[in-house]
């Protein structure tokens, strides 16, 4: 007997409960050569901006314990050239995409929302208030729930389509579901969380920060309690709000965890750095996972924590 | 697992990997399912037998390389080959010269066969901080026109650099194209003393990378374009190897002002 393993974010449908997770995938057509995209629950593509954009110097990674801090700056190469490019060749391969969005200010995001409003083949799309790698920290929308409330209200607002919006979160505020009341409130139909945490490794024979932009966003399953924690406690506040969790994530039995705490569905992260064919296997896993505990559905274990 | 010098000479078996070219690399996982390094380690491929083996050469000098040091006959690693792109080989038998820094020299003794089988001359220089970091001495000497050694502290050959004696080799044997492996600012120098001696360089960068498949963006560098604009390349997927004289070298590990994308004044 198998375990259906379908769900959804919102009016999304998905055929599988893993996707990418955004900035650890590119724009899905690397990990071709891994396995069928296509059969993905979704590629979540790296957060793409209005203008073509370098990132930050190098150095860019430092490994840490179980994770790492990157510092790559959302280096991508605009929304023109991401449609005319990256887009055409996820619609073309059938691939179930959510388009993750970053602007420098709130009309940025405005403007992104209504250009990807119009093309066919986005299925969803999430909204990055939470890239931790920017210059100031008043440019992490998701650190106030005011700017964050301010952008979703814009993107919501030439939203003119069917697919959901989701909010990516941080996990670095004080009271995350206070962010996420707020999103709800601006019209999100869910949130993606967590993004990473801010961190810094410093080199002492140089001494001075070893990322070349300084601080990075710290990833892999160092940060995996943070996740589950923040999904849970959104979930109790907020039981109707579909999530999607990511955050170190590396096999079947981390992401029944996350399903267990809240989500409907999780991306794979990090660990696609050491294993490509992490999403499809993940899912796999999470089949075994839960038919050797007796369920039938993904489904029905959404949230099951709360309720022993 | 075998002790060269100050390396160590890993064999593992490969039966899926099949054609591999010099320049290729690959990308090993380490520290086993449940360990804390989750980043895979990319080396350069030193030997293959296509459909048999790779062969590697490293220094264990962290906890990933450490944990490779440790395994033994029969212990399975998880590695993805080949990837990158490999050393371009010219099409009319032209002179070359290989230069290596330390274990640089380890994917050279397959490009030296593969150019002598184009029928080029090969010379090669070899160069390390001191005699025990040297690497492959005698393999390519074996498939090479001549050989020149050079060390930082003269334990082995001519003291100095690879650089100190590269332009009278290229001098003498009228050579066309370089061949580079090996820390950054000695592919710096090879490939501004190869522009200036009008010979064409190919560098294999050395860059840390998370993924070495595309997706992550760490490994990247200011590379010039065919279209003359400067990008921010990925060092796995569009190199490692580059044109020398395409690599903006005194830029690396900064965005440069005129690259692509680039920081504007006033804002991102």
């Amino acid at each position: 007997m198998s375990v259906d393993l379908t769900t959804s974010l919102g009016s999304l449908e998905l055929s599988a409960p893993t996707l990418t997770a955004s900035g650890c995938a590119a724009a899905g057509r690397e990990l071709a050569q891994f396995g069928d995209v296509s059969s993905l629950g979704a590629v979540v593509t790296k957060s793409i901006m209005m203008e073509p954009r370098s990132g930050r110097a190098t150095p860019r990674m430092a490994e840490t314990p179980s994770g790492m801090l990157n510092s790559i700056g959302l280096q991508g190469p605009g929304i023109e050239a991401f449609l005319e490019k990256d887009l055409s060749w996820l619609t073309e391969n059938n691939v179930t995409t959510i388009v993750s969005i970053a602007g420098n200010n709130v009309d940025e995001f405005g403007e992104l929302a209504r250009i990807l409003a119009k093309v066919p083949g986005v299925a969803g799309l999430e909204v990055n208030i939470s890239c931790p790698n920017v210059e100031s920290r008043g440019q992490v929308f998701a650190c106030n729930p005011v700017s964050a409330a301010q952008v979703i209200e814009t993107v919501r607002s030439v939203w003119h389509s069917d697919a959901p919006i989701l909010a990516k979160l941080s996990p670095d505020v004080t009271d995350i579901v206070e962010i996420a009341h707020s999103v709800v409130e601006a019209g999100v139909h869910g949130v993606s969380m967590i993004n990473t945490l801010l961190g810094m490794v410093i080199d002492v024979d140089k001494m001075k920060p070893m990322l070349g932009g300084r601080t990075g966003g710290l990833s892999g399953p160092a940060i995996r309690p943070v996740a589950v924690r923040a999904i849970y406690q959104v979930h109790a506040a907020l039981p109707s709000l579909p999530i999607l969790g990511m955050g170190g994530i590396r096999n079947g039995h981390d992401a029944l965890e996350f399903i267990a705490a809240g989500a409907s569905a999780v991306s794979i992260g990090t660990v696609v750095f050491g294993d490509p064919g992490a999403p499809w296997r993940i899912a796999t896993e999470l089949g075994k996972e839960l038919e050797a505990r007796g369920y039938d559905s993904l489904r029905e274990v959404i949230g099951l924590a709360h309720h022993n | 697992m075998t002790p060269v010098g100050g390396y160590l000479h890993m064999i593992v078996d490969a039966p899926e990997v099949s054609e591999v070219q010099p320049g290729h690399f690959a990308a090993l996982a380490v520290g086993g399912p449940n360990g804390a390094t989750l980043l895979r380690r990319a080396f350069s491929i030193h030997k293959s037998t296509p459909g048999e083996t790779l062969e590697f050469i490293f220094a264990p000098h962290g906890p990933g390389t450490q944990w490779l040091a440790n395994q033994r006959a029969g212990d399975v690693i998880d590695i993805i080959a080949p990837l990158g792109k490999p050393f371009i080989l010219p099409k009319q038998p032209i002179a070359c010269v290989i230069v290596a820094g330390g274990y640089g020299a380890a994917p050279m003794e397959l490009l030296a066969r593969e150019l002598r089988a184009h029928n080029c001359r090969v010379d090669v220089v070899l160069g390390a901080g001191t005699q025990e970091k040297l690497f492959g001495v005698l393999d390519l000497k074996s498939v090479s026109d001549s050989l020149v050694v050079t060390t930082d502290d003269g334990t082995s050959g001519v003291r100095g650099r690879v650089t100190d004696v590269l332009a009278g080799v290229i001098t003498k044997n009228n050579s066309q194209a370089v061949y580079a492996c090996g820390p950054m600012p000695m592919l710096q120098a090879v490939a501004e003393v190869a522009q200036a001696n009008g010979a064409f360089s190919q560098c294999a960068v050395e860059e840390s990378m998370a993924c070495g498949i595309g997706v992550c963006m760490t490994c990247v560098l200011p590379i010039i374009g065919d279209d003359g604009v400067t990008r921010m390349a990925r060092s796995c997927v569009d190199g490692p190897v580059f044109r020398g004289d395409r690599v903006r070298w005194d830029d690396v590990d900064t965005v440069p002002s005129d690259a692509f994308g680039a920081p504007r004044p006033g804002g991102h």
